[in-house]
């Protein structure tokens, strides 16, 4: 088991024949990734790595069944993209990109939801469940099947618990990279309620950072609905006040949203803190008694 | 990207937003020129920083004269103006905004901001207005009224009319009041504002709504569709070292400490700073050199670095997932070529092609210390630092 993906989940590409899309796809591929198409407008017809292309997402959903698209189209475009594969029946959309415009994903996010799909990012990693399927950019040679559910607003933090907990050989279960913007589409509490719902994930490890409070309103919903060991560490402690840290969703403003903040409200709900980002393996070791 | 006083005024005027008469001006002669075009025979002079506390700090005058505008606003220019919100060495006044004064009956306040967790536009809208809203917010939270925007509607009339009789308005200031808000929710939806604040927002002696001051933070990744607001940017006004990075693609921002960090991703690059300190160093800077680091972004990474005369020693952390290590070791060799390095360095390369740039590295003949993971890495820099002092 694992949540969101499987070795049975088809997997469309956005942006499929651009330079990201290519590389990428060609890499999910090889990790086994059941890929089924791409979409380019304008491209339609056209075979690319030995797969359909679509001008349309609806065209490409009637030919080929998928169920899941990966977006690497350019920031300006990411709305449109978002909304097209929602509209069109795709259940599970992926969007890499980062730089998307936060009024654009506040009326994205609206559009989605009409349609019951679930939409992942933007600026993230994207999601994988080793050995069955990987969509995003994270390298996966260094996962592996397991029982960690991550969550991570970071992606090479992902990568981080990744390593460690691999390093330990309690893999992973599945990792979703949330991304670094101030408007997921996936937030914290919706990935902790997939994991705790998931019998393949026995401890979840959580990585936040400075900036809004979805760690705090986390931290209240571990409270109340999770049962699993979940560890976290905050990233940006050592983060000066008012200035956005390379996510656009990385800022203390006003005083709100510091690391000190929410390893409180972390702590206070129970769950196992740890301080270091070089403890995130040990953390899960500790929680668990593995 | 921040504006300026005036700039967000001219955006307002632009949008039927009602603000004083004024000019901005860029000397003392100009300064006693816009005077003279203005009405009355008193006239504000505010100095223009991206910074928020310029009252108190002598920022802010209100002169009896077109000269006395014209002296002030030379003494003003070509310093630097140090508030609450700046560093020890303030920020630059290059511009002067002169304005006509009005008789103030009343303060309110009014700004926009994104509720994260809501997903949502807010409006806040609060009687004690003149003051620190955070201060309002955190000792008397009911003096703060809020309204949500739903993005596909925008703000509705009834929210102009519930925060205007909850701001205790009146007749004809309801109109004024509605009519202002639906045009700050078109401005802000049309030019991508982040956040928006008009502290005070008066009632006039004679009764009527006007913005007194105006701050406005444009949402930087919406700036590609704004040509227009991207020429108002003042870089006198923010960091050179930040703006040098931000021309390679990079993100930087300067910290106190004397460990320069050298990162690719933010989460990454922030717990990296957090592990120096925790290892008893102190972090110099934040530095992402993002997905797409060639050698030469990553050699100009490590100049930027190096720039800053407290660095001592230098952590390269690179977790290789887009990015590859052998590409990053081929930047790290090339800037020690150009730049003269005397400070140790400390590489940590894991992920996509790390076997390959750690054999570049070795082979280069270059004094660097190899560290396997995040721990070792942080503990041998801050050794290394401490042993070069």
């Amino acid at each position: 088991m694992s949540v969101l993906v499987d070795k049975s989940t088809k997997v469309l590409c956005q942006g499929f024949t651009g330079k990201q899309g290519t590389f990428h796809c060609e890499q999910a591929i090889a990790y086994g990734t059941k890929m089924v198409g791409g979409v380019t407008p304008g491209k339609g017809g056209q075979t690319h790595l030995d797969l359909p292309v679509f001008n349309t997402v609806r065209e490409a959903v009637i030919e080929t069944g998928a169920d899941a698209t990966v977006i690497y189209v350019p920031a300006a475009f990411c709305k449109d993209s978002i909304i097209e594969a929602a509209e069109s029946g795709i259940g599970l959309i992926v969007c890499i990109t980062e730089g998307v415009p936060t009024l654009d994903m506040l009326e994205a996010k609206i559009a989605v939801e009409h349609t019951g799909a679930r939409l992942i990012g933007p600026n993230c990693p994207g999601i994988i469940t080793p050995d069955e399927c990987k969509i995003g950019i994270m390298p996966g040679s260094i996962h592996q099947s397991g029982k960690v559910g991550v969550i991570s607003r970071s992606g090479t933090l992902t990568y981080e618990c990744v390593k460690q907990t691999s390093d330990l050989n309690f893999g992973q279960s599945t990792c979703i990279g949330i991304g670094g913007d101030p408007i997921p589409g996936t937030n914290f509490i919706d990935a902790l309620a997939l994991f705790e719902a998931d019998p393949a994930t026995e401890a979840i490890l959580m990585v936040g950072e400075i900036g809004g409070s979805a760690e705090e309103e986390a931290a209240e919903f571990i409270q109340s609905n999770v049962s699993k060991p979940v560890v976290s560490y905050i990233a940006g402690v050592t983060a000066p006040k008012g200035k956005r840290m390379g996510h656009a969703g990385a800022i203390i403003a006003g005083g709100k949203g510091t690391a000190a903040d929410k390893f409180a409200a972390l702590e206070k709900a129970g769950v196992h803190t740890v301080r270091s980002p070089a403890d995130l393996g040990k953390g899960v070791q500790q929680a668990t008694g593995w | 990207m921040n504006l300026h006083e005036y700039q967000s005024k001219e955006l307002f005027r632009s949008y039927d937003i009602p603000v004083p008469n004024g000019k901005a001006v860029f000397s003392a002669s100009e300064a006693v020129e816009a005077a003279k075009s203005l009405k009355g025979d008193k006239y504000i002079v505010k100095a223009q920083v991206h910074a928020g506390g310029r009252g108190k700090a002598g920022g802010v005058k209100i002169v009896d004269s077109v000269e006395q505008a014209g002296e002030v606003a030379g003494s003003m220019l070509g310093t630097n103006l140090v508030t609450f919100q700046t560093d020890a060495n303030g920020q630059p006044v290059n511009r002067i905004l002169v304005e006509e004064i009005c008789d103030i009956a009343n303060e309110l306040y009014l700004g926009a901001v994104l509720d994260r967790s809501k997903c949502r536009m807010v409006i806040m809208a609060s009687t004690e207005g003149g003051v620190e809203i955070e201060k309002v917010a955190h000792e008397t939270p009911e003096k703060i009224l809020k309204a949500t925007i739903n993005p596909m509607v925008g703000i509705m009339p009834y929210q102009c009319r519930e925060l205007a009789f909850g701001l205790g308005l009146s007749g004809d200031q309801i109109k004024q009041f509605s009519r202002l808000l639906t045009n700050l929710g078109k401005l802000i939806k049309e030019k991508d504002l982040s956040l928006v604040e008009v502290n005070p927002l008066v009632v006039t002696g004679s009764g009527d709504l006007l913005c007194l001051d105006g701050k406005i933070n444009i949402d930087g990744n919406a700036l590609f569709r704004h040509p227009d607001l991207v020429e108002m940017r003042d870089k006198s006004q923010e960091d050179e070292r930040e703006n040098r990075a931000a021309e390679w693609d990079l993100s930087y921002v300067a910290l106190d400490g004397e460990i320069g960090c050298m990162v690719n991703g933010a989460g990454l690059a922030m717990a990296t700073m957090d592990i120096i300190k925790l290892s008893g160093g102190d972090p110099a800077n934040f530095l992402d050199v993002g997905g797409g680091a060639t050698k030469e972004r990553v050699a100009e990474a490590l100049k930027i670095i190096l720039s800053d005369d407290k660095v001592k020693g230098i952590l390269v952390n690179i977790f290789g997932g887009i990015v590859r290590c052998d590409l990053i070791a081929e930047g790290i060799i090339a800037a020690v070529a150009e730049v003269k390095i005397s400070v140790p360095i400390v590489v940590r390369l894991e992920g996509t092609k790390a076997a390959e740039g750690t054999d570049l590295l070795n082979n280069s003949g270059l004094n660097l210390i190899a560290a396997r993971d995040l721990g070792e890495a942080a503990t041998k820099i801050v050794a290394a630092v401490g042993e070069a002092k």
